[in-house]
């Protein structure tokens, strides 16, 4: 019997010549990511060693990598404090791949890791945040895990006590119509697989569509797979990942590219075609009472947001800035833009975006998280509704139990920022 | 026997549990004052130790959903609950084993706030209603955490044997 992806990775990555569903299999780690949650795990690291007389040093190094971005700068005292006791870890174990809150490498992790090559076809990577999916889209095994599992990968460099996941096969063709792309695909697919539909397994992407896809938008589909429930969500590297991985992430050298077998095993396929699909909306307050947009354009929004790991990256500024551009944001809304890293943002000043938007009436932020986890930089009053770009509309999500969260593409963001109703960005004037 | 003493619905998420901008809080000892924070009776009766250890929470699909912020375990472990619930999304689910949180799998549970459970054997019986359902077990793949006490103790066991 034939591999899926997945398979084909954990069998690499415990030295074996097969796997299938359901081994439970120790995996060695390629690349562990945390961000402030790092704190976190840090104390859980300490307390493995406690007690043992042995020194706590991390596996390896190398393999690690801390981005603060959750919570940047610092809302708090209590989170500085945080973020200095990673530093000082940071230091102490000489941990190179950290990116602190800087306008030249900082960011969001799920797009400083790929822009500095950080992830490679074939690689199991773990985070400490659930979006770690992401990753997928350059053809790595990568899930979120808690700050505990976490402790445990920076003492042993492995995952304990893995089961190998069973795969759902998402075929995707067609061309996208104007103004809908991949955020209306994902949305699509998990509102027609329900928020637990993928829960324990890995989607993997398949078809035109996704092969004419860029890294971008393979970025936001992967992103997305774990409100389905998945695992991971991946996509088999081709010419485009290393056309990425060489030009965009500097990787020097050659990158061996691979697919799943001919013959591989799934738990079901579903096919899509996307040349007919609508701006998708998914409305409060699960990721799967997703939309389609005539059945809630209209309604009226107070705050527009376009960021987060999902959305916030050049090619969802540029179509903001398009539809944007010699117009003006509606008075009854505030528009908020978080590029997802200093160099997205550096790239969208160059080529102009950032005036554009700006002139609008919008406010382009630094790069992070932003008000995505309703954190600061962006909170909702009571019964006030947003329209974000970002991932999840749970109760609460942006801060306020009592407002709302609707989730869209750039597209729908920026042409409802001009009307302050949720618009169809295809009736453009 | 153990009280019900919350009832949910499906697809509880994480930040229900424990709401984002607690966040920055981390030490397991500090997060249950934050456990269901927009539930202000309930997180006044955890915030005040009024809920006897083992209480339950029942729940039903995807209870744990979206963020991986271990905070949504730690603040349900240290009031020690018990979590009975149709199904748990991945993370949530194995950061509970990690910490030793008791996740009970009962896809058809029915229960009220108020009904008194019982674990007995691979059943869920309430007292209450007379009827029992069926538990689903935790991963195989997680026993030898479960029976350590948690992840911390068996990656330090693993530790101390030299296998890093």
């Amino acid at each position: 019997m034939g591999m899926t992806m997945v398979e084909k990775i954990l069998a690499q990555a415990t030295g074996q010549t097969a796997v299938k569903v359901g081994d439970v299999v120790e995996p060695r780690v390629d690349l562990a990511m945390s961000h402030e949650n790092g704190a976190l795990v840090i104390n859980q690291f300490m307390e493995i060693y406690k007690d043992t007389g042995l020194e706590a040093k991390v596996w390896d190094p190398s393999r690690i990598a801390i981005i603060f971005d959750h919570r940047v700068p610092a809302e708090s005292s209590k989170t500085a404090t945080n973020q200095k006791k990673i530093r000082d870890f940071v230091a102490k174990q000489g941990i190179r791949k950290f990116h602190d809150i800087r306008g030249d490498e900082g960011g969001i992790c799920h797009q400083i890791l790929p822009e500095n090559g950080y992830v490679r076809p074939g690689y199991v990577v773990v985070g400490t945040d659930s979006h770690t999916t992401s990753h997928g889209a350059l053809g790595a095994f990568s899930f979120g895990i808690g700050a505990t599992e976490m402790a445990s990968v920076w003492a042993l460099g492995g995952v304990l006590n893995v089961e190998v996941p069973g795969t759902i096969k998402v075929v995707v063709n067609g061309e996208f119509p104007p103004f809908v792309g991949p955020k209306d695909l994902i949305l699509y697919l998990i509102g027609l697989i329900s928020a637990e539909g993928a829960n324990f397994k890995v989607i993997e992407f398949h078809g035109s569509t996704i092969e004419n896809m860029s890294t971008s938008g393979r970025l936001v589909i992967c992103n997305m797979t774990v409100e389905a429930g998945a695992t991971s969500g991946i996509v088999p590297p081709d010419e485009e990942t290393l056309q990425y991985l060489h030009k965009e992430a500097g990787v020097r050298g050659k990158i061996k590219t691979f697919g799943p077998d001919a013959d591989a095993n799934y738990d079901r396929t579903i096919e899509i075609d996307v040349s007919k699909l609508a701006p998708q909306i998914a409305c409060p307050h699960t990721v799967d009472n997703v939309k389609s947009i005539e059945e809630v354009e209209g309604k009226k929004v107070h705050q527009i947001v376009i960021g987060s790991c999902t959305n916030g990256r050049l090619d969802d500024i540029e179509i903001a800035s398009r539809l944007l551009a010699g117009k003006k944001v509606s008075r009854n809304v505030r528009m908020l833009v978080f590029p997802a890293s200093g160099r997205i943002y550096r790239q969208a000043l160059k080529k102009g975006y950032v005036a554009k938007l700006m002139a609008a009436g919008a406010v382009v932020m630094n790069s992070g998280c932003g008000p995505c986890l309703g954190v600061h930089q962006g909170a909702l009053a009571e019964g006030d509704v947003a329209l974000a770009t970002t991932n999840r509309n749970f109760k609460g999500r942006m801060g306020n139990p009592n407002a709302e969260v609707f989730l869209c593409s750039p597209a729908v963001a920026a042409a409802s920022a001009l009307t302050g109703v949720i618009t169809d960005p295809r009736k453009g004037g | 026997m153990s009280k019900v003493v919350l009832k949910l619905g499906d697809d509880i998420s994480t930040d229900i549990i424990y709401p984002g901008r607690f966040m920055a809080t981390v030490l397991p000892s500090e997060t249950p004052q934050f456990a269901f924070a927009d539930y202000q009776e309930f997180n006044a009766r955890v915030k005040n130790k009024q809920i006897p250890a083992g209480s339950v929470i029942v729940a039903g699909k995807n209870f744990g959903c979206g963020s991986s912020r271990e905070q949504a375990a730690s603040c349900l472990k240290g009031p020690e609950f018990m979590i009975v619930a149709r199904d748990f999304a991945r993370i949530f689910l194995q950061n509970s084993i990690n910490l030793g949180l008791n996740t009970i799998i009962c896809p058809g549970i029915e229960a009220n706030e108020g009904d008194e459970l019982e674990i007995s054997g691979n059943q869920v019986i309430n007292r209450t209603s007379g009827k029992s359902f069926d538990i689903v077990p935790l991963p195989k793949a997680r026993q030898a955490i479960i029976d350590a006490g948690g992840l911390i103790s068996f990656t330090r066991q693993l530790v101390l044997q030299g296998k890093k």
